[in-house]
């Protein structure tokens, strides 16, 4: 005979309290995302050479240099917060699901870092 | 509890594809595509902070045919992900919700993203 109630049965299994920000959050780049990626495509197609010169002068504008930054910075934010969705609905092992998304974020954090650090550096001129 | 043998559903194989539910997975699809293309911006950006060396050398690959497909496939990824988060949104908004609504604005993603693609390849194309 069990002992244990039915409402300690389904405490735990019910809402995860959290999860609000997720979704926020990824609206939030998703808005951010629409002009500055809009703008990306724009500013490379209007370029008339995609050679190294263009490509340095083009990042040593301080506009492009800020909206790029802004642009990686969403884009890897939001990315990293659609693939752990993806994850979570895919990877059924437990241990598996929650490596993969340590792992994700880790690359995804450091990637965007090394786009915005290599920005940086051309616009500085180092 | 005791694990029951429910047959689960919907059964993917025998569920006849939608618009709906076939732009609701290209959306995923594209995102996790997309994920990659951001991937390769940091690399590219790296490549020109690198030096003229590191940039021609990826460069001769974005310039390559399969680099061309790729890149193409990455706008229209971009567009289509944008387009359908924008009809996201909206949804967000408890907007659109019906049936036919949602067809219709699943068509217009559809129709948009595509012709958005087609209008920045004559763009590169005929050099702006």
């Amino acid at each position: 005979m069990k002992l244990r109630t039915p409402l300690a049965k389904v405490r735990g299994l019910g809402s995860a309290k959290e999860g609000t920000h997720h979704w926020w959050a990824q609206r939030m780049t998703a808005i951010a995302l629409i002009p500055l990626s809009l703008w990306f495509i724009y500013s490379l197609v209007s370029m008339t050479t995609l050679d190294y010169m263009a490509a340095i002068g083009w990042l040593q504008t301080p506009m492009t240099s800020i909206l790029l930054i802004l642009f990686v910075f969403a884009l890897f934010y939001h990315a990293q917060l659609g693939m752990q969705v993806v994850i979570e609905d895919y990877v059924d092992n437990e241990a598996l699901k929650i490596t993969s998304i340590i792992l994700l974020k880790f690359v995804m954090l450091f990637a965007g870092l090394a786009g915005i650090v290599a920005i940086l550096k051309v616009f500085l001129g180092l | 509890m005791a694990a029951v043998n429910r047959p689960l559903s919907p059964h993917l194989q025998i569920y006849k594809p939608q618009l709906t539910s076939v732009l609701s997975i290209t959306h995923r699809g594209t995102g996790v595509f997309l994920t990659l293309g951001a991937l390769f911006l940091s690399c590219w950006l790296l490549s020109i902070a690198n030096g003229p060396e590191s940039y021609t050398a990826l460069q001769q690959y974005v310039l390559a045919w399969y680099g061309q497909i790729l890149l193409y496939a990455w706008v229209f990824s971009l567009y289509f992900h944008l387009c359908n988060g924008i009809r996201h949104l909206i949804w967000d908004m408890g907007r659109g919700l019906d049936i036919k609504a949602t067809y219709l604005s699943g068509y217009i993603v559809m129709a948009t993203s595509i012709l958005l693609t087609i209008v920045t390849w004559c763009l590169v194309r005929g050099g702006v």
